[in-house]
C-alpha cells in the first residue's frame, strides 16, 4: 500500500524488539469477539482507479464556469488569482497543526495575526478573531456570546436573515431554552425591528446586503438596539461588499459575523468556508474561538502566539466561552493571500465591478414581461419576482445552460409568498453574453 | 539570552535560508494591487447612499511581492512532510495529494450548494458513498454528514441526545452528563453548550474508567457518559461494553469521542461496543489536511434510537436518483449550519479510503499500533511510560524520569524542537503528571522511528546527566526561542496598527 512505509521484515522485527508474538497481542484489550470485524467494503486501489471512480462523479456535476452563472444566497462566485491556490498547497501550510509550538509555527501565527487585522480593517471592528467554521455557526456563536455579555435570554432574528443562517441559530438558542423572535421573510427590507427590541433582549441580528440583496442601513437598529441595552449582531455573508459598503463597524453594530469565502475560497458545495468574527475591545473576553497575539521572545524579537486561551475549552472546559477547537486556519491563509493580493485599492474596484455587473443583469432582466426586481439599493444580488413558479424557471434554465439564481422555493419551502422569488446574483466573472443568454432564456420561460 | 559564537548576528537578521519577514501591513501600500482588473463603467451606483467613502486601511502588494511574502512566512512552519509530527490525539499523518486533486476538479471545487440538485447528482452521489463508508467501518446505521469540525460532530451527537430525552419527557430530570477527569476540553464544553452540566469520572490505577465509581454516579438524572476510545491515556476501555450497558440500564445514552478512532479503524466497529454516537475527525483518521489549524469535518454516527433527531441536510437515494433533504423532520433537532457540511473534507476523504480499501484500512490501524508500542518499548528504559502494559496508537509518558533534574515537560519538549521534531503532546491527559504523549502514526518508517528514539533516549540521558540549563535555553536554531506567552495575554495585541509602528 503506497502510504505505508513498513514492510512485513521490518513489522516483524519490530514486534520481536516489543516482545509481542503476532500484532493482535498488542490489542489483547479489545473483546475478542469482535476484533476483525468483516465489512462489506472494497479491497485497496491504485491511484488511477480512484482517479477515474471519483472523477466521473466529479463529471455528474454542472460546474459554476461551466456557463452563465448567477446563483448566490449566501455562496459566491468569483475569480481566485493562481497564486492562491499555489500558497495554500505548500507543505509547510498544509500539512502544520494548529500553532502550539510558535517556536516553530510562526508561519501560520503570522498569517493570522494579518488575516486579524484585515476582518478587524474590513469590518470596522475593533477585534477580530482568528476565525470560525463559517458564516453561519459563527453567527450562532454571535448570539450566544450577546447572551454571555447581557445575561439576556431572547434573540430577535431579522425577516432578511438567511433562513439557514436563521436555523443554525435557533438550533443553538433553544438547546439552551431561550427566546427567539424571527420576524416575517421580508423581502423588501421594511420590517419595523425596533418595534421588536425590548428589555428581555439579549441581541437582534440583521444581514446586510441582506438574503434578498437589499442593503440595510444599519445605523437606526443598532440605536434602537443600544437604547435597550442590546447588542446589534451584523451578518455579511459576501465579503466583497464590505469594499463597496459602510462598514458594520461604522454603524454601531457590536458583532460583525461574515462569510470569507468570496474571498480565496471556492463554492466547494458549500464548504470548507471561513467564518469571519470581530467585535469591540470591551468584549474581547467574552469571544469565541482561537486568537493570535503579540509579543516576543527571549531574544526581544517580535513574534507571534495564540493567546487569551483561557476562554476556551482545552483550558477552561465547562467554563469556555464555546466548544470550538479547531478554526478554518488554510481557508483563512486562502482569504488572507488575496486580500494582500487586493489591498484596499483592487477590493474597491473588484466591489464596483461586482455591483456593475448586478445593475447589468438588472437592466437586462426587468425588461422582461413578467419580471419586477424588488430592491431598491443592492451590491452583486437582488431579487425578482416572476409571474410564475421561480424553481420551475430555475429548473428549466438549468437543461438551457444557465443557472439563474436561488428560487424562493429553495430557502423558503412551502412558503407560497415565496415561490415566485428568484434570488439573482452576478460577479466579476459575469460576461455581457451571460447576461444576453440569461435574459432571451429567461424570456423563453415566461 | 545565550549567544553562539560560532553564529555571529547578521545585518538583516536574516540566517540564510531563515529569512526575516515584516508584516503585510509593514511591506505593502494603500495603491498598489497585485490584481488587474479591467476599467469600470462610469455610471451612477445603486447602493442606497451607504457606499464606504472612508479608507478601508488594507495595502496591496504586487503579486511577486505576496508570493515572496507567504514563501518566507511558510519556511517557519514545521510539517508533516518535514519530518515526525508525533502530537497524541492529533493522528498526524501523511496526507495524500492524490486527494487535493481530486478535491479541486471543477465539479466538485467549482460546485454551487444551491445548484439545482439535477446539476449536483455527484457531489451526492460522493456524500452518500462516504456516509456509506462511515456507517459501514462504524458498524452504525445513520450518519449526520454536516458537522464542521470534531467539536462540532460532539454538539450534534450531543445534541441528538438532548432530543431524544426530551421526546422521552425526561428534559427536566436528565440533566447530567458523566466523562472521564482524561477528557478531551471540547466534552465538558459541549455538554454545557447543551445545557447539561459536568461531572468527572474517576480513571482507575491502570488509566482506564473506573467502572465501579461510574455506576455509583449513574441514576435516572443521567443523560449521557462522554468517553474517548481508545482513550485520551492511549489506551482501550478493556470495559467498554460494561460501561455501555450500565449507562444504557440507566436509562443514558453513550457518547463516544471519536479522536482516536485510527487505532481501531478496519479492526473493530464501534457500534459492537454499544456506542450510540461517535463523531469522526476526518481530518485525523482519514487524512484530509489539518492545514495549520482546520478546517476539520466531524461527520457524527448515530444509532438507532438517535437517527431520527439527526439534523438536516442529509441525502436520501430514491429511484436512482439522489435526493438533499434540506427541511428537518418534525423530530430533528434542527440544523447545525449553512449548506451541507464540509464538502471538500468529504471528497480527500473518500479518495484515501477508496486508495486504503477496507484491507488498508486495517493495515493502517495495525501499523499505527505497532509504531506506537515500538517507540513506547524503545523509549521505557530512559523514560517513564505513566501504565503499564501495551499501548493503542499512542505512548503516554510521565515526567518521573525528569524528577529532579530541573528539566520539566515543556523544557523537553523545546529541546526536540532543536533536534529537528515537532514536540510530542504535552501536559495532556490531565490526568498524568507532567504528560508526554505521543502519537507517531501508520506513516512513519521503521528508520525514522528508530533516529526519533535515538534522539529522545539521547535528551532523557542528556537531561539526566545535568544539563537543565541547555534544556531551558532551548530552542535555539528555530527561527524564535521561547515567546512570552504571559505578555501576550496581559496586554493583548491582536491586530497590527499604524500608531503602533509610529512608536
Amino acid at each position: 500500500m503506497r502510504y505505508l512505509p513498513l514492510n512485513d521484515a521490518d513489522r516483524r522485527a519490530m514486534l520481536k524488539t516489543i516482545g509481542a508474538a503476532k500484532i493482535d497481542d498488542l490489542f489483547c484489550d479489545v473483546p475478542n469477539d469482535v476484533l476483525n470485524a468483516s465489512f462489506d467494503l472494497p479491497n485497496h486501489m491504485g491511484e488511477l482507479g480512484v482517479e477515474r471512480a471519483l472523477g466521473a462523479m466529479a463529471a455528474k456535476n454542472r460546474a459554476a464556469g461551466d456557463g452563465p452563472f448567477f446563483i448566490g444566497g449566501g455562496a459566491y462566485k468569483h475569480h481566485i488569482p493562481a497564486t492562491v491556490d499555489h500558497i495554500i498547497q505548500r507543505s509547510e501550510f498544509l500539512t502544520a497543526y494548529t500553532p502550539y509550538q510558535p517556536e516553530i509555527a510562526q508561519g501560520t501565527l503570522q498569517y493570522l495575526f494579518e488575516f486579524q487585522t484585515q476582518v478587524a480593517a474590513l469590518s470596522g471592528m475593533e477585534v477580530a478573531n482568528a476565525s470560525m467554521y463559517d458564516g453561519s455557526t459563527g453567527c450562532a456563536e454571535a448570539a450566544l456570546m450577546a447572551r454571555r455579555i447581557t445575561k439576556r435570554k431572547k434573540a430577535v432574528l431579522s425577516g432578511g436573515l438567511h433562513p439557514q443562517y436563521a436555523a443554525v441559530t435557533r438550533t443553538n438558542l433553544e438547546l439552551l431554552k431561550d427566546e427567539v423572535v424571527a420576524a416575517p421573510v421580508d423581502v423588501s427590507a421594511s420590517e419595523d425591528l425596533a418595534a421588536m427590541i425590548d428589555d428581555e433582549t439579549a441581541c437582534v441580528i440583521v444581514q446586510t446586503p441582506d438574503v434578498f440583496g437589499n442593503i440595510r442601513d444599519l445605523a437606526p437598529i443598532a440605536e434602537a438596539a443600544h437604547a435597550k441595552g442590546a447588542l446589534l449582531i451584523a451578518v455579511v455573508t459576501e465579503a466583497v461588499s464590505l469594499g463597496a459598503l459602510k462598514s458594520p463597524g461604522e454603524m454601531g453594530a457590536d458583532i460583525f459575523v461574515g462569510e470569507g469565502q468570496s474571498l480565496g475560497n471556492g463554492l466547494g458545495f458549500g464548504g470548507p468556508y471561513v467564518g469571519l468574527f470581530a467585535t469591540r475591545q470591551k468584549y474581547l473576553r467574552q469571544m469565541p474561538g482561537r486568537l493570535c497575539g503579540e509579543t516576543t521572545d527571549v531574544d526581544g524579537k517580535r513574534g507571534f502566539v495564540l493567546t487569551l486561551s483561557t476562554r476556551e475549552q482545552h483550558i477552561r472546559r465547562d467554563k469556555a466561552t464555546s466548544n470550538i477547537c479547531t478554526n478554518s486556519g488554510l481557508c483563512v491563509l486562502a482569504f488572507t493571500i488575496h486580500m494582500t493580493l487586493l489591498g484596499q485599492a483592487g477590493l474597491r474596484k473588484l466591489a464596483i465591478l461586482n455591483h456593475q455587473a448586478a445593475c447589468k443583469t438588472a437592466d437586462a432582466l426587468s425588461a422582461i414581461n413578467g419580471v419586477e426586481v424588488i430592491n431598491k439599493a443592492y451590491f452583486n444580488e437582488f431579487t425578482l419576482r416572476l409571474s410564475k413558479n421561480a424553481s420551475d424557471v430555475v429548473d428549466v434554465l438549468a437543461e438551457q445552460g444557465v443557472l439563474a439564481g436561488v428560487p424562493g422555493g429553495r430557502l423558503w419551502p412551502g412558503d407560497p409568498g415565496a415561490e415566485n422569488l428568484l434570488i439573482v446574483a452576478a460577479s466579476e466573472c459575469t460576461t455581457d453574453a451571460d447576461i444576453e443568454m440569461y435574459a432571451e432564456n429567461l424570456r423563453g420561460a415566461l | 539570552m545565550t549567544v553562539n559564537p560560532q553564529a555571529p548576528p547578521t545585518f538583516t537578521g536574516n540566517k540564510a535560508l531563515q529569512i526575516e519577514e515584516a508584516l503585510s501591513f509593514e511591506i505593502g501600500g494603500f495603491d498598489r494591487t497585485g490584481v488587474d482588473f479591467p476599467p469600470a463603467e462610469d455610471r451612477p451606483n445603486r447602493l442606497g447612499g451607504l457606499g464606504r467613502d472612508s479608507d478601508i486601511g488594507l495595502p496591496g502588494l504586487s503579486e511577486p511581492e505576496t508570493m515572496r511574502h507567504f514563501v518566507r512566512l511558510s519556511q517557519k512552519n514545521y510539517a508533516i512532510d518535514m519530518g515526525p509530527f508525533p502530537l497524541g490525539s492529533c493522528t498526524m499523518k501523511h496526507n495524500p495529494r492524490l486527494n487535493e486533486k481530486i478535491a479541486r476538479l471543477p465539479g466538485f471545487a467549482d460546485l454551487h450548494p444551491l445548484a439545482p440538485q439535477a446539476c449536483a447528482q455527484g457531489a451526492l452521489e460522493l456524500i452518500d458513498t462516504l456516509a456509506f463508508w462511515l456507517k459501514e467501518l462504524t458498524g452504525m446505521p445513520a450518519v449526520a454528514m454536516s458537522p464542521k469540525a470534531g467539536a462540532h460532530g460532539e454538539l450534534c451527537g450531543m445534541m441528538a441526545i438532548k432530543a431524544a430525552i426530551d421526546a422521552r419527557g425526561e428534559g427536566d430530570k436528565r440533566t447530567r452528563v458523566l466523562a472521564p477527569e482524561s477528557a478531551h476540553g471540547t466534552n465538558p464544553a459541549t455538554a454545557v453548550q447543551c445545557g447539561f452540566t459536568v461531572e468527572e469520572i474517576p480513571g482507575d490505577a491502570t488509566g482506564r474508567v473506573d467502572l465501579a465509581a461510574l455506576k455509583e454516579k449513574l441514576g435516572d438524572d443521567v443523560a449521557a457518559i462522554m468517553v474517548t476510545n481508545p482513550n485520551t491515556c492511549g489506551l482501550f476501555e478493556r470495559d467498554i461494553r460494561a460501561i455501555a450497558d450500565a449507562v444504557h440500564e440507566a436509562g443514558g445514552y453513550f457518547y463516544c469521542d471519536g479522536a482516536n478512532f485510527n487505532a481501531i479503524a478496519g479492526k473493530v466497529k464501534p457500534g459492537d461496543l454499544g456506542v450510540d454516537a461517535m463523531h469522526i475527525n476526518l481530518h485525523k483518521t482519514f487524512s484530509t489536511p489539518h492545514g495549520g489549524g482546520g478546517p476539520g469535518a466531524g461527520p457524527t454516527v448515530l444509532a438507532q434510537a438517535l437517527a431520527p433527531y439527526a439534523p438536516a441536510p442529509y441525502v436520501v437515494r430514491q429511484d436512482g436518483e439522489y435526493h438533499l433533504v434540506e427541511t428537518p423532520s418534525a423530530e430533528s433537532f434542527g440544523r447545525l449550519t449553512a449548506f451541507h457540511g464540509q464538502m471538500g473534507m468529504f471528497t480527500r476523504a473518500l479518495s484515501y479510503m477508496m486508495s486504503h480499501g477496507v484491507d488498508g484500512i486495517r493495515q493502517v490501524a495495525e501499523d499505527a499500533v505497532l509504531n506506537a508500542n515500538y517507540v513506547l518499548a524503545r523509549l521505557k528504559g530512559e523514560m517513564t511510560p505513566a501504565f503499564e502494559g501495551y499501548c493503542m496508537h499512542e505512548a503516554l509518558f510521565d515526567d518521573r524520569f525528569l524528577k529532579d533534574t530541573g528539566v520539566e515537560t515543556i523544557d523537553f519538549a523545546k529541546a526536540m524542537i532543536d533536534e529537528g521534531y515537532h514536540p510530542m503532546t504535552m501536559y495532556f491527559p490531565l490526568v498524568v503528571h507532567g504528560a508526554m504523549l505521543i502519537e507517531p502514526t501508520e506513516s512513519e518508517s521503521k528508520r525514522e522511528l528508530d533516529l526519533f528514539c535515538d534522539a529522545l533516549l539521547s535528551l532523557a540521558k542528556r537531561a539526566k546527566a545535568g544539563a537543565a540549563e541547555a534544556f531551558k535555553a532551548a530552542p535555539v536554531y528555530s527561527p524564535r526561542r521561547r515567546l512570552d506567552e504571559t505578555a501576550a495575554a496581559r496586554k493583548p495585541v491582536l491586530r497590527w496598527t499604524p500608531a503602533k509602528a509610529a512608536e
